[in-house]
């Protein structure tokens, strides 16, 4: 046997030799938390932010903690947050959704109008685009949860879009929907109708319960495997059109400048990716040298993960690791390798491959066709320099 | 189930075949018509050939007021960006740089998207609350701080499509497709894949990585005495030296004179003309105590909302504390 954590002393582990609190008196009743939270010792698993990132904390991000968590579906209490104008305060009695331009009848619909429509439920991932957007110059944060922690992954229930604009009657003309927030920012943005037509929900339920503030209470659009700035919260309006509004956030941002100056506009898909999320700089291995189970996420937006390949040595070699539950199009992947580590530095590294065929590049690769400043879109293969301590640092290598 | 199903399609079938007269409810009769006020009080978007500009007319120097009083404060009195707060203009020619310099100037396609963006969504914390006049304005100096029209100018809905913004053909619609997949779709190298593998870069020697697991406690304000304590302020006020000066022969500059300015009642430095938020603290008793003093630096704009000082704020605490140990050291 190596190593172990019950180091039992001649006469035995306390933990288990003696009558401990909890084994003799009571817990606490039921009704202790009507709305439970994550048990003390978990205080650590929280979002955090980068505060040199953006000015202030209102039109700001902060990051999942997906380093310390297993599985697929994200807790709503730890997803990434990303605002424009903050999260802001809006009830189901004050929410008014509008349909309007080329369609037959404009409508306006309550939240109450929307439960009676027939709905669905998908489990989706959505990724910020700017996702590991800080690593274009090379390996700079030192933490899962920063360099891919602009993700999360939710059960989502709600009502087809397609279901609402049918409602409407969409005229021949209309081939974009621009669809905008109710908060300050509105946070426009303009959608092919076919898009529309496939698969967005207006979604009110996650992970079985109401959404979030931060993420768009009472209501917000899904737009599965395509860039998180267009999953619009607090979803307020929607507008058949013949062609695209061109907002804000559709041509000063998320755009990708390349490197001869010219910028790809109209980049919605997130491409295949994944990351080891543990052993991590922020997940170390603390138990020395034997079993080590290496594991982490995988998604595309473009379909189901197919494979995950890991290098334990910088890319020179690599093994299929074993994909864990069914994989759903356009959703988290769990991955796990269970190894056993002979205490020798590591170079670990993940490799998603999806249903289309795609293999997910290094980042060498997107920056000869990129250049250094794309900002977003950044889907090149992670590195974690796994030194002998069991430490892990952020690195690139040749 | 399949029943159920069916009959839901000859609904929407039903539904498309009597289409054309719009005021047919849908095929589940729910919602209700929107009102042509209420599309009127949402529908604001504006796209690049005009549709959607109401009518109306700013010009650079009205702008420049407006800009000056409710922009500046983030984004610089030119525009130029204040700390983390975006520029708005130059970085003509910089795309193709390694530090690109994306302003409305040198990277926005469109000139109606300024417009759209700013009548919706500004200013910052106030929005929708500028009259469409003001917008044009707004829109009228940007133009103008990029160097794309004279200070004579005025925009108006009439000229509105005849400005051309210098990045308009500066974008390709994704591309990946054709640039990128037909590279990434071939099947990888499973063994022996590189010869060698260095290291290339290290985020450790970075350092940029927030440490702190937990937030950290209130830290009260120690004495100005720590020789160490006065250093750090004094780094710390390298921030605030562009517009303040303090200590001998102090003169005021883009902003007052700091000698003696804790313990001191508010807006009272001469030669200086204080915002009128400021004036009117000062009139109503507000004493810049070390407390008042770290409250206003930690977000400026927010403690007193119409400061002139367009500085963002101090995030730490620290650095709080050592800057007002730094001013305390200057009793005047």
């Amino acid at each position: 046997m190596v190593g172990g954590a019950a180091h039992a002393g001649a006469a035995g582990d306390p933990l288990i030799t003696q009558v401990q609190d909890w084994a003799s008196g009571h817990g606490d009743g039921v009704d202790a938390t009507p709305y439970g939270l994550p048990v003390k010792y978990e205080s650590d698993v929280i979002r955090r932010n980068v505060d040199w990132l953006t000015a202030d904390t209102i039109s700001s991000i902060n990051f999942t903690p997906i380093h310390a968590l297993d599985g697929t579906i994200t807790p709503q209490g730890c997803a990434f947050e990303r605002h424009h104008s903050g999260a802001i305060d809006l009830s189901k009695q004050d929410y008014r959704l509008m349909i309007n331009g080329l369609v037959d009848q404009p409508l306006v619909f309550t939240y109450e109008d929307l439960e009676r429509f027939p709905r669905e439920n998908h489990v989706y991932f959505c990724e910020c685009a700017a996702n590991t957007g800080m690593e274009w110059a090379g390996a700079q944060l030192n933490g899962a949860q920063f360099t891919h922690g602009m993700i999360h992954n939710m059960e989502y229930t709600g009502v087809p879009l397609r279901t609402l604009l049918q409602e409407a009657g969409i005229q021949a003309a209309g081939k974009w929907v621009y669809v905008e927030g109710a908060d300050a920012s509105s946070n426009g943005r303009s959608i092919p109708l076919e898009k529309v037509l496939d698969d967005c929900l207006v979604a009110f339920k996650a992970n079985g319960e109401a959404l979030r503030r931060e993420h768009g209470y009472p209501v917000r659009l899904v737009v599965p495997g395509w860039e998180g700035n267009l999953w619009i919260k607090w979803l307020r309006r929607i507008e058949v059109m013949d062609g695209p509004v061109e907002a804000k956030e559709e041509t000063s941002k998320y755009t990708d400048l390349l490197g001869d100056g010219t910028a790809r506009k109209w980049t919605w898909e997130m491409d295949a990716k994944s990351v080891i999320t543990s052993p991590s700089p922020q997940s170390p291995i603390r138990h020395g040298t034997g079993p080590l189970v290496i594991t982490g996420l995988a998604w595309s937006g473009r379909g189901a993960i197919t494979q995950v390949d890991v290098s334990v040595d910088g890319g020179a070699n690599w093994v299929a690791a074993r994909l864990a539950g069914h994989q759903h199009d356009k959703a988290l992947t769990r991955f796990y390798l269970d190894t056993d580590w002979d205490g020798r530095e590591m170079l670990l590294q993940a490799r998603a491959r999806d249903a289309t065929g795609y293999v997910q590049p290094t980042k060498n690769a997107l920056r000869e066709v990129r250049g250094m400043n794309s900002v977003y879109h950044n889907n090149g293969i992670q590195t974690w320099l796994v030194t002998p301590n069991g430490e892990a640092e952020n690195v690139e290598v040749s | 189930m399949s029943k159920c199903r069916d009959l839901i399609v000859a609904i929407v079938l039903t539904a498309t075949l009597t289409a054309g007269s719009a005021a047919l409810a849908g095929p589940y009769g729910l919602g209700r018509p929107a009102l042509t006020d209420e599309i009127a009080a949402w529908d604001h978007d504006v796209r690049p050939d005009g549709t959607g500009l109401p009518p109306g007319s700013g010009s650079v120097e009205a702008g420049e007021a407006l800009f000056s009083e409710r922009c500046a404060a983030c984004h610089g009195d030119f525009a130029e960006g204040v700390d983390n707060w975006p520029a708005l203009s130059g970085g003509q020619d910089t795309l193709d740089h390694d530090d690109p310099v994306k302003t409305v100037g040198s990277y926005w396609p469109y000139l109606s998207t300024l417009w759209d963006y700013i009548h919706r969504s500004k200013p910052y914390g106030n929005a929708q609350t500028l009259a469409t006049d003001e917008v044009y304005a707004l829109v009228a100096f940007l133009l103008y701080s990029n160097d794309l029209v004279d200070e004579k100018f005025v925009l108006t809905q009439g000229n509105f499509l005849t400005v051309e913004m210098p990045n308009a053909g500066g974008f390709i619609i994704d591309d990946r497709a054709q640039a990128e997949y037909p590279a990434f779709s071939r099947v990888p190298c499973m063994e022996r894949c590189k010869d060698n593998v260095q290291i290339t870069t290290r985020a450790g020697t970075l350092d940029v990585t927030p440490q702190s697991q937990t937030p950290e406690p209130p830290q009260a304000v120690p004495p100005p005495t720590d020789p160490a304590l006065l250093a750090a302020g004094e780094k710390v006020f390298r921030k605030c030296k562009s517009c303040h000066q303090v200590g001998e022969g102090a003169k005021t500059r883009i902003g007052p004179v700091l000698t003696g300015i804790v313990d001191a009642p508010a807006g009272v430095a001469d030669g200086y003309r204080y915002s009128k938020p400021m004036q009117a603290a000062g009139k109503g008793g507000l004493i810049w105590t070390s407390k008042e003093l770290a409250a206003f630096l930690t977000k400026p704009k927010s403690y007193m909302k119409g400061t002139k000082m367009s500085f963002s704020g101090l995030r730490k605490k620290d650095d709080i504390a050592a800057v007002i140990a730094y001013l305390t050291s200057f009793s005047g």
